[in-house]
């Protein structure tokens, strides 16, 4: 694929992309409004190109993506199940789009009823009493949920300072923790790859406001012991809190609130099937049990006879998380999700991506064996260390390579837990086929490790890059373009 | 049962089972039997994509969009022209359905696109670094807060009182555990922050200052005088700015700032509540590593090739933990990318003239208002896009007048101001025509 400038490249004096309309008011001088000192005194920097300049830059660019629309995409942890695309459609409605978050309420309640049902049918999935959709990703509603157990326990008058966070942890969970003001303590996991109780138990102390916990953990386990965990936390006077990045492995299934969880986050973007976006927008709505309401964010959306209203008269809220009410946009297309699939569809959602996760595991485990074996839930984890080990192939080379087959990587070198880890998410969406052709590409690629491991260091060979020189990148760091003088 | 998205046929089904070795799915969930879910979710059946068509058309129709009726509301979001070209590039899936770009090989269209982005808003900012976004406008200030707590030492910040009142509360969010005060600087009789007071607090314990420019009443703040009393104590000088107004405004690099954040939504984003929007966050190159989210580098493949990747990695939560230097991983990613191209559609003329569109209309609003009696402008300072005017009828009545003559008025500021009861604030954006602004006046001249 061709090398594709950047558009400051590409900029002529002169040229337009847009038309805009002139001045229909009394002209006067700016000069008139506006002290000089207060007015830009250097170019604005922005490059000048015609729209179809624009257009075919942008589209080339897009070109050089993979995406879930053109490619099997099992990035571990990560959910990138299929955006359906009435989702797009609906959420894009000029009655949506063009809201003013200051309008009247009643000028806004047909988006009101969509969050408000939204947050409902969160509480019912989970089993938690009320939800706030404002935090704009899961690391936000993680730190949402950290400041409200802090604000819990103030309230309480008890001093409690730590947060258990088992090794296998997402790092948004100890960055979260340790930005809200708590100190992290670290549990391993044991032999099967699930919590080490007797470490728990060394832990758990008075000091204690909460466990975070990720379930099915990162190996795609489900933690067994969790109603043990839950009750000893509790006996403590401590909180659990749970990470709900795998929620795609418990919808219909079993709910958090009915084994022991105080307060979560959900990502829509994940389990909700709203896209990515290359990096955001998502959404990490917070839900809670009954006894952490009162910290909740302001404003909650409540509903009376006239109809649905923002609350803010909530003192013990622990105020704000961000400006306005939430990432609506994301929201509006889980709600479509949801309505779609209904109880029974949402079902067969978990059902399918451990189906999925488990016949991956099957035919693979063999060839890239993991420490922690057997049935797993909606994603699994292999390894390449005795690829490494036995000839110097890394997951790295495991991943560039699958490029080579059309198949985005999956997630590599996480779990920290897990030496060389490939983690696989597949999803309920994509077909036995795709899996398939998936499985035959590690297997193949087993086969090379074999017989030519170093051809594995040249991949991927059809990229509009190869790989990147990132220890340069990052000793240089080049963050912008600069005119060569 | 509709299950449009899950692809496996009973004969799939059954195979993928014999390979795995069990006879059922409930064979492989491994989830204790004491809490499992016996029943079914309490949630309706599932709808057709017929059905739920018309639900949402139902309920969009609910809702009165800034397209239906006239809108002069402000306050952080704003209803800003966007071209076309904006929506149709971000919805092509290539851009919206892929993951942050970890695989630099096959992710070159997202890197590119964010590298391109920073060089935009460093230069329309005239800083030296940005990163790839933030959530919004608020949080960004927030982390830019906390990014100035890691670069100097001291027990407070001095925060005017003109900033967004909700980027107050959500800073005040995430430095309560810090233990870090919070002093405001009170706004002057022409509606800017008091330099006298400002000098009058500064010591060697300011982490920072905080500022917002134009401020939330749309006066243009003394940016410049600011940052000699700031900088005479080397503290930080962190401003939050309209990104749209810089088509006509000095720059935050212009006048010396440290840290410039904003709300880009006015940037190509449409407002959704609120809703539509993404943090810029930028700094002097020298704090690059001090720095939240993702950055975008520009580097070399093998072959020598320039390529773009994911650079300073190692100041991000998945690889330095509780140490990382914030806990953001999924940003806006897709609104930078709106925001790119709404920049490059514009160009260097187009942003400029849209920018100068506001700020004439605005000042032509505001000159018919105040000539109407019982309408006042309290504040005597330049502005932008946003002017205050004091009412001597009540917002609650004025408000109500105009939206059955189909108008969203001004902001009451009383809401987050005490002290200014009966104080609208009106926002005029270059979408606004005469005959629109000259409709408001008449029913505003109108009300008793």
């Amino acid at each position: 694929m061709n090398d594709e400038k950047l558009i400051f490249e590409k900029s002529k004096k002169g040229r337009k992309a847009v038309s805009l309309s002139g001045v229909d008011v009394e002209r006067k001088d700016i000069e008139k409004f506006i002290p000089s000192s207060s007015l830009r005194k250097t170019p604005l920097g922005l490059p000048e190109v015609t729209e179809p300049d624009l257009v075919r830059h942008f589209v080339r660019l897009s070109q050089k993506n993979m995406c879930v629309d053109t490619n099997f995409y099992p990035l571990g942890s990560c959910t990138m199940k299929y955006n359906p695309k009435v989702n797009e459609t609906l959420a894009s409605l000029p009655e949506f789009c063009n809201l003013h978050p200051y309008q009247p309420t009643s000028t806004f309640q047909g988006i009101l009823h969509i969050l408000y049902e939204t947050g409902k049918m969160l509480e019912e999935i989970s089993g938690m009493d009320k939800v706030s959709l404002q935090p704009a990703a899961g690391a936000h509603g993680e730190l949402t949920s950290m400041l409200m157990i802090r604000a819990f326990f103030e309230d309480k008058k008890e001093k409690r300072d730590k947060i258990l966070i088992p090794d296998s942890a997402h790092g948004t969970n100890p960055a979260s923790s340790s930005l809200a003001g708590f100190k992290v303590i670290k549990i391993n996991s044991n032999q099967e790859g699930e919590v080490d109780l007797n470490h728990l138990y060394k832990n758990v102390d008075d000091e204690v406001a909460c466990i975070m916990l990720t379930v099915p953990n990162t190996l795609g386990l489900f933690e067994r012991n969790i109603p043990d965990i839950s009750r000893i936390i509790h006996s403590k006077g401590g909180l659990v809190y749970l990470d709900g990045a795998n929620l795609n492995a418990l919808v219909g299934i079993t709910r958090p609130g009915d084994f022991g969880v105080d307060i979560m986050h959900f990502n829509l973007h994940k389990t909700f099937s709203t896209p990515h976006g290359g990096g955001g927008p998502g959404s990490g709505p917070v839900g809670v049990k009954e006894k952490l309401i009162p910290y909740l964010p302001v404003p909650t959306i409540e509903k009376n006879e006239s109809g649905y209203y923002l609350d803010y008269q909530r003192p013990k809220s622990i105020g704000k998380v961000r400006s306005f009410y939430g990432n609506i946009e994301v929201v509006v297309k889980a709600f479509c999700y949801l309505k779609i699939l209904g109880k029974d569809g949402l079902k067969e959602v978990s059902k399918n991506a451990i189906l999925a996760a488990n016949y991956i595991r099957k035919k693979l485990e063999n060839h890239y064996p993991s420490p922690y074996k057997g049935i797993c839930m909606h994603e699994c984890v292999l390894s390449a260390k005795n690829k490494r080990e036995e000839k110097g192939v890394r997951a790295l080379d495991i991943a560039k390579r699958l490029i080579d087959f059309n198949i985005h990587p999956p997630t590599i070198y996480f779990p920290l837990i897990v030496e060389e880890a490939l983690m696989i998410e597949p999803t309920e969406t994509e077909s036995k086929e795709t899996l398939d052709a998936f499985i035959d590409a590690l297997l193949q690629i087993a086969k090379e490790i074999e017989e030519n491991p170093s051809s594995l260091k040249e991949a991927p060979h059809f990229t509009p890059v190869s790989r990147i020189d990132e220890i340069k990148a990052n000793r240089f760091p080049r963050v912008k373009w600069e005119k060569k003088m | 049962m509709n299950l449009p998205y899950i692809p496996h046929t009973e004969e799939d089904k059954k195979r993928m089972l014999e390979e795995i070795g069990v006879k059922s799915i409930e064979e492989l969930i491994t989830v204790p039997e004491e809490i499992r879910l016996r029943s079914d979710l309490n949630l309706p059946s599932g709808i057709s994509e017929m059905e739920l068509r018309k639900e949402l058309r139902k309920l969009s129709r609910q809702n009165i969009s800034m397209e239906d009726y006239v809108s002069f509301l402000g306050g952080g979001t704003y209803d800003h022209f966007i071209p076309a070209v904006v929506e149709h590039i971000a919805s092509r899936s290539e851009f919206y359905t892929p993951y942050t770009p970890y695989q630099p090989e096959v992710s070159q269209g997202t890197l590119q696109a964010i590298f391109e982005y920073q060089t935009l808003i460093c230069n329309l900012f005239r800083m030296d670094v940005s990163n790839a976004s933030m959530y919004d406008g608020a949080t960004s200030l927030a982390e830019a807060a906390l990014m100035a707590c890691r670069i100097r030492k001291g027990d407070k910040f001095l925060v005017a009182k003109t900033l967004h009142p909700e980027y107050y509360k959500v800073l005040l969010t995430y430095l309560k555990p810090s233990g870090i005060k919070i002093l405001q600087i009170p706004y002057s009789e022409e509606g800017i922050s008091d330099l006298n007071f400002l000098k009058d607090k500064m010591d060697d314990k300011v982490i920072g200052v905080i500022i917002q420019n134009p401020n939330f009443f749309g006066c243009i703040e003394k940016t410049e005088d600011i940052e000699k009393i700031v900088h005479k104590y080397g503290s930080l000088y962190i401003v939050s700015c309209d990104p749209l107004s810089l088509g006509t405004l000095s720059p935050p690099g212009e006048y010396n700032a440290d840290i410039a954040v904003a709300e880009g939504q006015s940037l190509g984003n449409p407002p959704y509540l609120g809703g539509g929007c993404f943090g810029i966050f930028t700094s002097r190159k020298e704090f690059l590593r001090q720095m939240p989210g993702r950055i975008v580098g520009e580097a070399q493949d093998k072959e020598g090739k320039r390529g773009f990747v994911l650079i300073l990695q190692t100041r991000e939560q998945h690889i330095k933990r509780e140490r990382a230097t914030s806990n953001i991983c999924t940003n806006q990613a897709l609104n930078a990318l709106k925001a790119c191209v709404y920049l490059c559609s514009m160009g260097e003329e187009g942003l400029k003239k849209i920018a100068m569109l506001c700020m004439k209309n605005s000042h032509y609003l505001k000159e018919k208002i105040e000539n109407l009696p019982g309408y006042l402008s309290p504040f005597s300072a330049p502005f932008f896009k946003e002017f205050v005017i004091k009412t001597s009828t009540s917002p609650e009545k004025i408000n109500q007048k105009l939206l059955e003559a189909k108008i969203f008025g001004g902001l009451d500021l009383g809401r987050f101001y005490p002290e200014l009861k009966n104080h609208l604030l009106f926002c005029v954006t270059e979408k606004r025509t005469k005959e629109e602004m000259d409709r408001l006046v008449s029913i505003l001249g109108d009300i008793r």
